[in-house]
């Protein structure tokens, strides 16, 4: 192991790097060696076993207090809250039907909220059986509470998961961070990612700023039970509870400034203001930008919009780029489309937003099924 | 859609007032403030909150865990300094030491838990509130409801980010921002020129 000292996160964030060619599954194994992690529980499931494998070789190392796995992805995702709400910085990861069989709990991260991070590397779900790439699991993860990250590449992976612990850990958002990626197209392939020095980690979570009490000596678990309103049927108990659901809520919303602030804007665009603009996220986004240089080289007006924020959703920022724009083609990774839906939500013409290409059961999608929409959009 | 019109004011604003945060209002950054969704100078707050307090025919404090119990170094000089804060301007205080719901019933003469805050307010017929050292989760929560149901004034003086949902909020409250408060209290009061 090699000696860390803890810097303030800027400092970290802005080091000067070294280009390593790894595979996404490393880049977060790299991203929780310097970000000071102290507990990390495991829960095997293709294609986002190998990264917790690694994050164990971290515990092996010294770089983390305690590892553990636990009995299946609800027991994981249970164990990983307890850990937070005694105010230990917590790191797992999952995927696919790992994602389905937790699911109770991503909601009762938010809801309790636990500055949890999570990596989801997303695959298809039953049925039938697949352990190929599908971003499907991402609709169904929108409305539990949790800030979604969606990354492109394995730079992406590591510079999301080692900023999601800041953004997360704010008194004012302090609410589960996810930052998914496309299995197998990050996870299982090489690329050069740029990492900061091995000496470095973040600064330690200090639980003590929390906008809810942290468990200890004083709080013990008995009182940790999150006021059970649901036992009670009154109209003070809804009221209580629908005022806490709105906090929530809030806090993505502040969440915001701070993504602005370590991730920079919720979206990423190139030639913003042109006729097409093709929006995507995650690996969606790759296949668009080659989609968009050989339609330019054909003399097609086409611009690109990455979205890397989900949760919260850029609405503003979509809103104005899709009113500017004669054709929006929003492509996916899935069957149903959840990103056109969700930009559908914000747009003020959605007879404009062409839903799709997709693609989904661990297809790819070749850059000329898109090429193929622009040209048909284009006449 | 995110409004910038959306203003905290007095209520009773209705069933199920929206959180502020959600209708576009923003934290204020350091050496800010919030009055009413708007963002201000901090000292232009301190004043206002001093005439709300001097002002009101039932201002009550609700200070909660983290000054009422001396968990860490310099909480019992905060807590001090709240009381005397309170004290110079005639203000009563309900601590909240905790926030689990109490059933069947609270008293509210004496009691205020975040779940259910309008009922303290409707029985000691409060016109002005200030909140301090509330964890930020649950005085949000119940700044909400206060604001949905009752027509008292409120302010909340926290020791993090600040709070949207309060009609006053400062920011990083420290123990001579306290005393800031109390000194301006004191001068409009006309006492200690």
């Amino acid at each position: 192991m090699i000696e860390q000292r803890a810097v303030e996160p800027a400092q970290l964030f802005e080091a000067k790097k070294e280009s390593q060619f790894i595979t996404g599954s490393e880049a977060i194994r790299e991203a929780i060696r310097r970000a000071n992690v102290e507990m990390a529980i495991s829960y095997p499931i293709t294609p986002q076993s190998e990264s917790m494998h690694l994050v164990g070789d971290l515990f092996a190392e010294g770089y983390i207090k305690e590892y553990f796995r636990g009995e299946n992805e609800f027991a994981v995702m249970s164990s990983v809250a307890g850990a937070a709400m005694a105010g230990v910085r917590v790191f797992t990861a999952t995927g696919g039907p790992g994602t389905l069989r937790a699911f109770e709990a991503f909601p009762t991260w938010a809801g309790a909220r636990l500055p949890i991070v999570c990596a989801f590397m997303t695959r298809g779900v039953n049925s039938p059986l697949t352990i190929q790439p599908d971003t499907i699991e991402m609709a169904y993860m929108l409305d539990t509470g949790i800030i979604m990250l969606h990354a492109e590449t394995a730079q992406d992976l590591y510079d999301m998961i080692l900023r999601a612990f800041i953004i997360a850990e704010q008194t004012e958002v302090h609410i589960p961070v996810g930052v998914f990626t496309d299995g197998f197209f990050v996870t299982h392939t090489r690329d050069k990612v740029k990492i900061a020095p091995a000496d470095m980690k973040l600064p330690p979570y200090d639980p003590y700023s929390s906008p809810v009490p942290v468990m200890d000596m004083e709080n013990v678990p008995f009182r940790q039970m999150r006021d059970p309103f649901v036992m009670k049927s009154n109209y003070v108990s809804y009221a209580a509870h629908a005022s806490w659901q709105q906090e929530v809520m809030a806090a993505a919303e502040r969440a915001r400034k701070y993504i602005k602030q370590y991730i920079g804007e919720l979206i990423e665009t190139e030639y913003p203001d042109a006729d097409i603009l093709l929006i995507g996220s995650g690996t969606a986004v790759s296949q668009s930008r080659e989609a968009m240089a050989y339609a330019r080289s054909e003399g097609f007006n086409v611009g690109l919009v990455k979205i890397k924020s989900i949760r919260p959703f850029p609405a503003q920022e979509i809103r104005e780029l899709v009113k500017r724009a004669k054709v929006v083609i929003v492509p996916e990774f899935n069957r149903v489309g959840w990103l056109a839906r969700e930009i559908k939500s914000v747009a003020e013409d959605t007879t404009k937003i062409v839903v799709g290409p997709h693609v989904f059961g661990g297809m790819t999608m070749p850059p000329g099924m898109i090429l193929d929409e622009i040209r048909r959009t284009s006449v | 859609m995110l409004s910038t019109e959306y203003r905290v004011l007095r209520g009773p604003e209705g069933y199920l007032p929206p959180a502020a945060a959600s209708m576009g209002v923003v934290l204020p950054e350091k050496g800010s403030a919030l009055v009413e969704g708007c963002i201000v100078p901090k000292e232009d707050a301190m004043e206002l909150i001093a005439d709300k307090l001097l002002s009101a025919k039932n201002p009550f404090f609700f200070p909660g865990p983290l000054v009422l119990w001396a968990w860490k170094d310099g909480v019992v000089e905060k807590a001090k300094a709240i009381k005397e804060m309170a004290e110079a301007a005639e203000a009563k205080i309900i601590p909240m030491p905790d926030y689990r719901p109490k059933y069947p019933m609270i008293n509210p003469a004496i009691e205020i838990n975040p779940n259910h805050p309008n009922l303290t307010i409707w029985h000691n017929k409060i016109d002005v509130c200030v909140f301090i050292g509330v964890h930020c989760h649950y005085a949000n929560m119940a700044l909400k409801i206060i604001r949905g149901g009752t027509e008292c004034y409120t302010i909340a003086l926290c020791g993090e980010a600040g709070h949207e949902d309060a009609m006053i909020s400062l920011r990083d409250v420290r123990v001579e921002d306290l005393k800031r408060m109390t000194q301006i209290i004191m001068e409009k009061k006309g006492v200690g020129k």
